[in-house]
């Protein structure tokens, strides 16, 4: 049986430690690791920014960043493709299929989804710890450092969210990282690729890893809802 | 000089006026009281007086500036005060950071820190406390730490919104101590809404009345409970007699007043054929089986109509040709025996008569 084969061949493989398996599953982890880092830093201020500010309009642009938890991954690929395409507007820039794109596409892609929950994390936080903050003689910056803080485990649980988002989407890294063989693979698009190829064991060892990390975000985001 | 003086205040949310003309000074190390029933805008006073909302229209002096209405003075000025709301927000940290974050918040160096947070949480009671997270705390130790929060600032002024409401008994008599010991020990000027008439009696220098967004009377507490300016007044500081009459002579001071065809004397300066109200504290009414001999200048032959117990206190409604409600100990209710249908004497001074004007309410 194919399958069974493929299933033996892939704990061998990630018995063993393959180089190519450790080398795709590194580069998962630091390109989505960079992308969400990198969106939480814009994502927790203009968050913030936007719940702690009445504007005419926010009931609005709430809505359009929820309805964008769910834009395709081949959407932004296609977006970031022709931004940094070389004819595109950012063409000189010249990252199309490298690393550096894909993180800008998975910044892309997770920051609706970190914006949203982001609000949605200091809407928890009552008002009146706001008042409270400035009754002690807070400024605005300490009281929204201190809602933030009040927060933290509903902010945390939605920066592990925008991570598994950008490590398990395969369109955008495949569209604007082009799957190069020691350059630009991580474990979905291995796993696309492999699969089409008929070589099985790579795509399932590297499927348990993927099934394995799945389990591991969601024990921890378990524990910090718990909380 | 008054440290706060509010002058011409309103303010409204929306088309609803929440407070209608406050005037009201506060002097340096003064405690002063705002009572007044639940949604008569004392929260929105105190929040306006802290600087947490602008009002409509109106001024606010602190230390005799007028505080703008935006600005970074107006975080200066509100570093100088504390407010402790009426329910206890704790943040989701330890009782320490809960009680250091004001004075980090204020650039304070770390050791101070250290050791303003232990004598304060000392003074508290709450010194074992220090790594609990606050959120798992009960109400009166919540209520402590928020009192802790805002009493390591040294604030010049302490404005509390029902610092009791909500805790029991034991705890209220903490709060209560450590507000009077702070009013007295640190000389901090002070601002407390209370719906609590004997803890406004008790801690503050100076009452004021709000009812309905207007700061109706305000004196000291003998002022407010002996001689309320008017019905509303009178009613909310629990003068549970209140009776229509006229004034049918006048000598020297002393007024009668016809309630309903009965005389009864009282301390007024009111000419005759004005019309009052004659207004009796139940507790200023004595009760005996039998016309004693006596200074006081009214005495009625009356009709026990009803008896509550009040724990230990009884209130007996009697007619004497007018209804009187009666406040007496439980010992004296049951030395007395008095039932409904019992025959009484009520006898009360002209002294502990209040008279005022009667108006058309507007």
């Amino acid at each position: 049986m194919e399958i069974w084969d493929g299933l033996t061949k892939a704990i061998e493989l990630l018995i063993s430690l393959d180089p190519e398996v450790m080398e795709v599953v590194g580069r998962s982890l630091r390109i989505s690791g960079t992308a969400c880092l990198l969106a939480s830093l814009i994502c927790l201020p203009l968050g913030s920014l936007i719940h702690f500010h009445h504007f005419r309009g926010k009931r609005a642009l709430i809505n359009i960043i929820q309805t964008l938890f769910s834009v395709p991954t081949v959407l932004v690929g296609l977006f970031v493709l022709v931004l940094f395409s070389r004819a595109g507007p950012l063409g000189e820039v010249g990252i199309l299929f490298t690393p550096p794109a894909m993180v800008i596409g998975q910044m892309i892609l997770i920051t609706p989804l970190l914006l949203g929950l982001t609000i949605s994390a200091l809407s928890g936080v009552s008002k009146e710890i706001v008042d409270t903050a400035t009754s002690l003689g807070a400024s605005g910056f300490q009281a929204v450092w201190l809602v933030l803080r009040e927060a933290r485990y509903a902010v945390l649980a939605a920066v592990i969210m925008g991570f598994s988002r950008a490590i398990s989407e395969v369109g955008c890294a495949l569209m604007v990282g082009g799957n190069i063989k020691g350059a630009t693979r991580v474990i979905t698009t291995v796993i696309s690729l492999e699969t089409g190829k008929g070589n099985l064991e790579l795509a399932i060892a590297l499927g348990i890893i993927l099934l394995f990390l799945a389990l591991i975000i969601n024990i921890v985001l378990n524990r910090l809802q718990q909380r | 000089m008054s440290l706060i003086e509010v002058t011409g205040l309103n303010h409204r949310y929306g088309k609803q006026a929440i407070l209608e003309n406050v005037n009201l000074s506060v002097d340096r190390g003064k405690v002063f009281a705002l009572i007044g029933p639940t949604g008569a805008g004392k929260t929105t006073l105190l929040r306006i007086i802290d600087l947490l909302e602008v009002p409509s229209a109106g001024e606010i002096y602190f230390d005799g500036k007028c505080i703008p209405r935006s600005g970074k003075q107006r975080l200066e000025i509100r570093r100088r005060m504390s407010f402790i709301h009426q329910k206890p927000q704790v943040f989701n940290l330890s009782v320490y950071d809960n009680v250091a974050c004001g004075l980090r918040w204020r650039g304070e160096e770390k050791n101070k820190i250290d050791g303003k947070v232990d004598h304060i949480l000392e003074m508290v009671g709450l010194e074992g406390y220090k790594h609990r997270n606050a959120r798992t705390l009960s109400g009166g130790e919540a209520q402590r730490v928020a009192l802790a929060r805002s009493l390591v600032l040294e604030p010049e002024v302490l404005l509390l919104d029902e610092p009791t409401a909500n805790l029991d008994p034991v705890s209220t008599a903490k709060i209560e101590q450590l507000i009077s010991y702070v009013a007295r020990q640190r000389n901090t000027t002070m601002i407390m809404a209370t719906h609590d008439m004997s803890q406004g009696q008790q801690l503050a220098d100076r009452i004021g009345v709000l009812l309905d967004g207007r700061l109706v009377q305000t004196g000291n507490a003998t002022d407010i409970f002996r001689s309320p300016q008017n019905e509303e007044v009178a009613h909310f500081v629990g003068m549970e007699n209140i009776m229509e009459g006229v004034i049918i002579a006048n000598s020297e001071g002393i007024a009668t007043v016809n309630i309903g065809g009965n005389a009864i004397q009282a301390v007024s300066n009111y000419p005759m054929r004005k019309e009052v109200y004659a207004c009796i504290r139940p507790e200023d009414i004595t009760l005996a089986l039998s016309s004693t001999q006596s200074s006081a200048r009214n005495s009625f032959q009356a009709k026990v109509t009803r008896v509550t117990s009040l724990g230990p206190l009884s209130r007996v409604e009697i007619n004497c040709g007018f209804r009187l409600v009666v406040l007496v100990t439980k010992i004296s209710a049951e030395e007395l025996n008095l039932q409904v249908g019992k025959e009484v004497y009520a006898t009360f001074k002209a002294t502990g008569v209040h008279i005022m004007e009667r108006k058309a309410i507007q």
